[in-house]
């Protein structure tokens, strides 16, 4: 038999062994489910993983309320195809207080609705394990992160302290209130994602491929105007472009790039050529330097 | 306009080509480890930036790191590209390892960047476990460093069996072939014992790109490979596919009464439809069903893969065990020796309870035996009671039950071990397993006819060990004496175990160092189970300062059997009364190690009796203590007789 694995199996393989290695191991696991390209392929992956059973945990999705409305529809459609249980939980003390990315800038907004909403997402039910999509190619301060990476009773990363993590043999046992973050994607690049969707036919949001879409230039980047919630500033105006998104999160927050690639196919040989990062179209990690690291330790993802 | 992007240039059918071509690329994980400041990050910034895997806002982004942290001038600082932490940043030091991914026509890389510094040798271990390969800095103008050796060492320990000899900094010894030749004599002289398969020698300059990804004309005396020239080509396969099947029960997957899967990750070997397995620890043997994976059914599945197993019969098999071929099985034993890195601050005590896990078992062990530590410079064997952090040493380990695995030698993944603290959870060591040892082998339980229910109904009692821990003086004795006195005047089978007089007798070989506090009490621990076993109700007064031992303790006792007794006695009150005048002496400096003054005693958190001291009479103590034991028997025989019905 063949008995080289492929790059991508090696990869498939080692995320698999983490999501058994979770189930296995902790009494109330979730997966945070953020609706992009790498939460599809997470998604894919667990099916995998326990299949013939279903995923024995279930999908949270903390929604900030200024999501592409596309990202809505395709979640409740993902999950009703898929039959997976999914959780959506919104901060409503940041709607009370009408928290938006406008008034209130990248930092407040990603902080109360998305920081604070996650955590307090995971004292209300309970879990002791939730699983993230992030890379350790897309921001140094993952880079530096391990695949079980240890959070105290405040839901805190401490960078400077972190377990030991040797071979593929993790250390689980937490005390309780105490919670692990685990990544099964460490180890893939944003190539590999694209590359593993297309081998996969794995469905996506439509907003990844190229259309016309009604677009702001605002602070070097293009901004899709998704809904009348958004604030013209004097001397913007919305204009239509060929566009997709190669990075998705707040609609307010998050720049699109001029392309006319519309298959996956297309998305592949973009990326072959790419010479910017995929954070580049994320605003809240331009705010200061570090500020990646500095979210995480707060308990972002 | 930073937002836009190159029109797709490629055909679709030229993506799939592509994508085939892409994935028969083999992969190499390598570390890049040696002293501080020998130029790891840098040289890892330097392969990024020289295969084109950094992008235009990443490098604008270095630019502007490089004028604020930078410690290269008006250069960019490839080190700030990897060290992403703040702290790392502002200290100017790598902390923890960094992976970074990148590609040549040729291969795929993962690289791990590792900290130099002693302090953060655990991260080096972590980057270094799950490589190949390690890259070996060395500043040309020092030389062969104390932690080049212990980072060879452990890279050696862990298995890796090719490394690349970097001599970096050549620019700065003028090109000189005479200083490179030197060292990398010095380090062949070293490392002769460790093993290493390939030892690949190059000179360098990580900042300036000599020979990084191209032979410099600079050091026209050098004729090998540019370092990327050989991670392209260095073969490192250790063949796993042709080890005999191992597969370690991750999870067993029961969605409905039908379905039983056993779902893991193929260490080694092959397996197919039909195979013959055995249940490692059972010795049990079944056949290969089904290899179900998404998408259908598998003929045959390789190391490597993370399938599912369905067995032919309902044998008994559960997560921690292992499924093997017939023909080659590994050794399932509770004793054996392993190689231990340690990582944490509290040292490893011969006696002291950790958790050992292996990919997928967990079990309690103890350590006992510390058979020597290396001296990472010259190798030496040196007597050790116990292993600080960053040292190596063999141990013999005893877990509560028996284990799978193979040595570390012949297989990387059923041989390793991790080792956890029982309270802060933290992972404090590494193990690599040498052999199982042969009184493990030899020694079996001899099964008894009359039980320890047997003996104790005889007595008309349950047995109980009441576990007295407090300072010294603080009552312990007192109040224990006269307990036993109001049990015998009862009709009650009593022994009572004095850490004083058991001093004398059977541990009078220990001192009072942490490691011989360790053993004392696991000594005093198991006396006290066998006479339980014999009926009796055991009253052991030890200070037994450490709350690890007194877990131990509990441990090995039957549920509801361990009663833990808190005698709460203020260290002043405890100074104040010092009955036999230690206290006025340890204050002074005559005595060390002395509980409360240089050593510590941790107080238990639950104990099952809280006993405060002050103001209450030694009598009404024992009295409350007599009164709790005949709740408990009550109790006891309530549940006995059905809840009392």
């Amino acid at each position: 038999m063949n008995i080289a694995l492929t790059h991508l199996q090696r990869l498939e393989a080692e995320s698999i062994h983490i999501f058994r290695e979770v189930a296995a191991s902790f009494s109330k696991p979730v997966m945070l489910y953020s609706v992009g390209k790498d939460s599809s392929v997470l998604m894919h992956l667990a099916m995998k993983a326990f299949y013939p059973a279903k995923p024995p945990f279930p999908f949270l999705h903390v929604d900030t309320t200024w999501k592409f409305r596309e990202m809505i529809t395709f979640r409740d459609q993902m999950a009703q195809k898929l039959g997976f249980d999914l959780l959506v939980h919104v901060n409503e003390d940041g709607v009370r207080d009408g928290i938006n990315p406008f008034d209130h800038g990248s930092n407040t907004h990603t902080h109360v609705m998305k920081t604070v909403g996650l955590r307090q997402a995971l004292d209300k039910y309970g879990f002791d394990a939730a699983f993230g999509g992030a890379r350790r190619d897309e921001e140094k301060s993952r880079a530096k992160e391990r695949i079980f990476s240890f959070r105290n009773a405040q839901h805190s990363w401490d960078p400077k302290n972190q377990r030991p993590e040797m071979w593929k043999i993790f250390n689980t046992r937490i005390a309780p209130g105490e919670s692990i973050r685990v990544f099964p994607l460490s180890n893939w690049t944003e190539l590999d994602i694209w590359q593993y969707i297309l081998q996969e036919n794995i469905p996506i949001v439509p907003l990844y491929f190229a259309k016309e879409r009604p677009v702001v230039e605002r602070d070097g980047m293009l901004i899709m105007k998704d809904d009348d919630r958004m604030q013209l500033r004097p001397g913007e105006t919305v204009e239509s472009r060929l566009v997709r998104f190669r990075t998705l999160g707040c609609y307010p927050l998050t720049g699109a790039i001029e392309s006319d690639a519309d298959t996956l196919e297309a998305i592949v040989g973009e990326m072959l050529t790419a010479r910017t990062s995929e954070r580049q179209g994320r605003l809240i990690d331009r705010d200061e330097a570090g500020s990646m690291e500095k979210k995480k330790r707060e308990g972002y993802f | 306009m930073r937002h836009i992007m190159a029109k797709s240039l490629a055909p679709t059918d030229g993506i799939r080509d592509y994508m085939a071509a892409q994935e028969k690329k083999s992969l190499l994980r390598f570390l890049t480890c040696g002293s501080v400041d020998d130029g790891k990050s840098t040289l890892i910034g330097r392969l990024l930036s020289d295969t084109k895997q950094i992008f235009e806002d990443q490098l604008a982004a270095l630019e502007k790191d490089s004028r604020k942290h930078g410690t290269t001038g008006d250069d960019i600082d490839f080190a700030l590209l990897v060290d992403g932490l703040e702290a790392e940043r502002e200290q100017g030091i790598t902390i923890d390892v960094a992976y970074r991914f990148f590609a040549t026509p040729k291969r795929k890389f993962i690289v791990a960047d590792t900290p130099g510094h002693e302090q953060y040798t655990r991260n080096m271990a972590t980057g270094a476990s799950t490589a190949d390969l390690a890259i070996v800095l060395i500043d040309a103008r020092q030389g062969v460093l104390r932690q080049t050796r212990r980072h060879s060492i452990i890279a050696s320990l862990l298995g890796i069996r090719h490394i690349v000899l970097a001599v970096n900094k050549i620019d700065l010894v003028g090109f000189d072939k005479a200083v490179f030749d030197q060292i990398v004599a010095d380090y062949a002289e070293f490392a002769q014992n460790l093993g290493f398969v390939s030892v690949a020698p190059i000179p360098m300059s990580a900042r300036f790109g000599d020979n990084v990804t191209s032979r410099s004309e600079r050091t026209p005396w050098y004729s090998g490979p540019s370092l990327i020239e050989h991670l392209e080509t260095v073969s490192v396969d250790e063949a796993a596919a042709e080890l005999p099947f191992r597969f370690p029960v991750q999870y067993v997957n029961r969605p409905n009464l039908d379905f039983r899967g056993f779902a893991g990750t193929i260490a080694s070997g092959t397996v197919a439809q039909g195979d013959e397995v055995v249940v490692a620890k059972s010795g049990k043997a079944s056949r290969v069903k089904r290899i179900v994976a998404h998408g259908g059914d598998l003929k045959e599945a390789v190391a490597g893969q993370a399938i599912t197993l369905v067995l032919d019969d309902e044998v008994e098999v559960s997560r921690g065990n292992l499924l093997v071929s017939p023909a080659a099985r590994p050794q399932v034993a509770d004793q054996f020796a392993a190689n231990i890195v340690w990582f944490d601050e509290q040292a490893l005590l011969p006696g002291r309870s950790y958790i050992l896990r292996t990919e997928t078992d967990q079990v309690s062990a103890t350590v006992t035996e510390l058979k020597y530590r290396v001296n990472v410079n010259d190798f030496a064997h040196e007597a050790a009671k116990s292993l600080d952090m960053n040292e190596v040493g063999v141990c013999n380990l005893s877990t509560r039950a028996p284990i799978a695995f193979d040595p570390f030698a012949e297989n990387r993944t059923t041989g390793a071990f991790i080792l956890i603290d029982r309270i802060t959870n933290a992972t404090v060591g590494a193990g690599m397993i040498l052999h199982s040892l042969r009184r493990a082998e030899n020694i079996h339980w001899q099964s008894l006819d009359v039980g320890k229910r047997g003996r104790s109904d005889l007595k008309n009692q349950r047995p109980a060990v009441f576990w007295f821990t407090g300072l010294s003086g603080s009552g312990k004795s007192t109040i224990a004496n006269l307990f036993e006195k109001k049990l015998f005047a009862s009709g009650r089978h009593t022994y009572i175990l004095d850490g004083d007089n058991v001093r004398h007798g059977l541990n009078r070989d220990l001192g009072f160092t942490d490691a011989d506090r360790v053993e004392n009490i696991r000594r005093v621990a198991e006396v006290a189970k066998l006479m339980a076993d014999a009926g009796l109700i055991v009253i052991v007064s030890f200070i037994s300062p450490f709350a690890a031992e007194r877990r131990v303790a509990r441990e090995l006792m039957a549920e509801g059997e361990f009663v833990e007794v808190f005698v709460d006695t203020p260290f002043e009150e405890c100074a104040r009364r010092d009955p036999k005048g230690l206290y006025a002496r340890a204050l002074s400096g005559e005595i060390k190690n002395f509980t409360g003054v240089d050593s510590p005693y941790e107080a238990p958190e639950h104990p099952e009796i809280h006993l405060e001291t002050l103001g209450r009479s030694p009598e009404e103590m024992a009295e409350a203590l007599e009164h709790w034991l005949t709740e408990r028997d009550i109790a006891e025989e309530q549940y006995d007789n059905g809840g009392g019905i």
